[in-house]
């Protein structure tokens, strides 16, 4: 049962990665082509606020405060009772009202393949191949260092 | 008796309806989009969001807009934005060791592991302006090495194992961060304050101070013992979820500064640090804040405090560019009772110090006058 928990934990929060990193219509293109449902009531928001982002002094040290970021946020509930939350960077609200009614259909357990297969899976297909592509152009910027022998002996 | 003066109403309206007209400039030129100024100018609206600190790049584009390139009203419109947001909470702090690397180097080691890495630098070029990029010429995309994914840590946590270089700041267990837009500034105050303000600090000033040190104001050896630039990721806890809530990435620069320290009745000889982390791809002012925090731990190591580098109430007073701006820049506003109380003092003391001096003059000035 708690492993079980905990892998439902995990699936989420991977959605919810995903969807935060995804651009608004991105989700907006794949969900009109999915023909997800976007009837919600929204509970909170959405709403753009600040966090505080927090760094370790060395990198591994005690915690410090570096700067804000933006970020918006939405809670949403569905005609069949699922509660649903988003968090992101930036100040995009229909994105926030989307993302959190994708992360209540998510556990509806009606809608949760659909969510995965054509939601999630192309958003996450296209951030891993931008992600790749970066690393190894960044990759070829590695210096490859090669000794030079000078003089006779 | 107090008169007050009014005016000006009708200029102040056209001074900002020339300034908009001045701003758009020439309307045969494109105007600028946002999308633009954000890939095109990116390290301008890195800077902006680094001494703004706010992570948002389409607001520091509109700011750098706004104010027609100048950065520092940009810097300024940007923490004026910051103050109308609610706050939801601080992230957990991020893992740079985690970083989704843009470039990597070290300075002190040459074969560390995941290697050199030098991503999109100015270094080695050869600083001619190009005037193929003036003609508008398309630029060639970037070469690709298809390798493996290689681990890279930190160099600190490499030097470490010899027991040579000092461990990454610590604070006793129950301290909590600091916060400089919560609670006003005090000295002496702790490194993790300290680090807050420097992250957020002019560059300009920081750099200065920086080459301060290395020119021997509080000379400190230092070596750039890694230059990271690269993506972490945010997460956030929140009372609604049960795990901390991905929030994206944000690009960050991470400078280790490892510097000789010949032992104090403090801390025996070993490699000191300085730590730099800026929002963005900002390579010198992760450097420069990195030199100012070591100079700055002066007295926690037991060095004597004789530069203005090492003075922490001078440098971390004087660091933020929207303070110093409104402090300075105030002085061009009315101060026309000012001046003429002054006025009317220094004329005073000008009559007493004439009448000290030449008593008979002053004398034969006023019966002439007379």
């Amino acid at each position: 049962m708690r492993g079980q928990e905990a892998r439902e934990q995990a699936g989420r929060k991977a959605l919810m990665a995903t969807l935060a990193h995804a651009a608004a219509d991105e989700i907006a293109r794949l969900w009109n082509e999915a023909g997800l449902p976007s009837e919600a009531e929204l509970l909170r928001g959405p709403e753009t606020g600040l966090v505080t982002v927090r760094g370790r002094i060395g990198g591994g040290g005690a915690p410090f405060n570096v700067g804000e970021a933006t970020v918006t946020r939405a809670t949403v509930r569905l005609p069949s009772g699922q509660v649903g939350h988003s968090y992101a960077l930036g100040r995009d609200k229909g994105k926030a009202r989307l993302t959190a009614i994708a992360d209540a259909l998510w556990q509806d357990p009606a809608h949760r393949e659909a969510v995965e297969t054509k939601l999630a899976a192309p958003l996450r297909a296209a951030l891993d191949a931008a992600r790749e592509t970066k690393r190894v152009e960044t990759a070829a910027t590695k210096v490859d260092f090669f000794t030079m022998v000078r003089g006779e002996d | 008796m107090y008169v007050a003066v009014k005016g000006g109403e009708a200029a102040i309206a056209n001074a900002h309806r020339l300034l908009a007209d001045r701003r758009r400039g020439d309307r045969s030129v494109p105007a600028l989009r946002l999308d633009q100024i954000v890939e095109q100018l990116a390290l301008g609206v890195d800077r902006v969001m680094s001494e703004g600190s706010l992570y948002d790049r389409e607001l520091a584009a509109l700011a750098v807009v706004q104010a027609r390139g100048d950065m520092i009203e940009a810097i300024f419109l940007v923490r004026a934005y910051r103050t109308t947001l609610p706050r939801f909470g601080y992230t957990n702090p991020v893992d740079t060791g985690a970083m989704r690397l843009e470039r990597r180097v070290s300075a002190t080691y040459k074969d560390l592991p995941g290697g050199q890495v030098l991503g999109p630098t100015f270094d080695y070029t050869h600083r001619l302006l190009d005037p193929e990029l003036a003609a508008g010429a398309e630029v060639e995309t970037p070469a690709q090495r298809p390798v493996e994914p290689e681990a890279m840590p930190r160099v600190s946590a490499i030097l470490a194992h010899e027991g040579l270089i000092e461990a990454d700041g610590e604070m006793p267990l129950d301290h909590v961060p600091g916060d400089i837009t919560r609670e006003p500034l005090e000295f002496p105050m702790a490194r993790d304050i300290r680090l807050q303000a420097l992250s957020r600090g002019d560059e300009g000033f920081l750099l200065a101070l920086g080459y301060s040190t290395q020119r021997g104001y509080a000379r400190n050896h230092p070596f750039v013992g890694e230059i990271r630039i690269g993506e972490v990721e945010l997460e956030l806890d929140v009372p609604e979820l049960p795990f901390a809530v991905p929030l994206g990435s944000i690009r960050v620069t991470e400078c280790q500064m490892v510097n000789q320290f010949k032992g104090s009745a403090k801390a025996p000889p070993q490699f000191t640090r300085g730590y730099g982390l800026v929002f963005g791809q900002s390579e010198r002012k992760a450097m420069a804040m990195a030199l100012c925090d070591r100079a700055l731990r002066a007295s926690e190591l037991g060095e004597d405090v004789v530069a203005a580098a090492q003075d922490e109430e001078f440098v971390i007073s004087h660091s933020d560019n929207v303070q110093a701006t409104g402090f300075v820049e105030h002085l061009k506003l009315p101060h026309y009772v000012d001046f003429q109380a002054e006025l009317g003092l220094v004329r005073r003391m000008r009559a007493e110090y004439e009448a000290r001096e030449n008593p008979g003059k002053s004398e034969e000035k006023r019966e002439a006058a007379e």
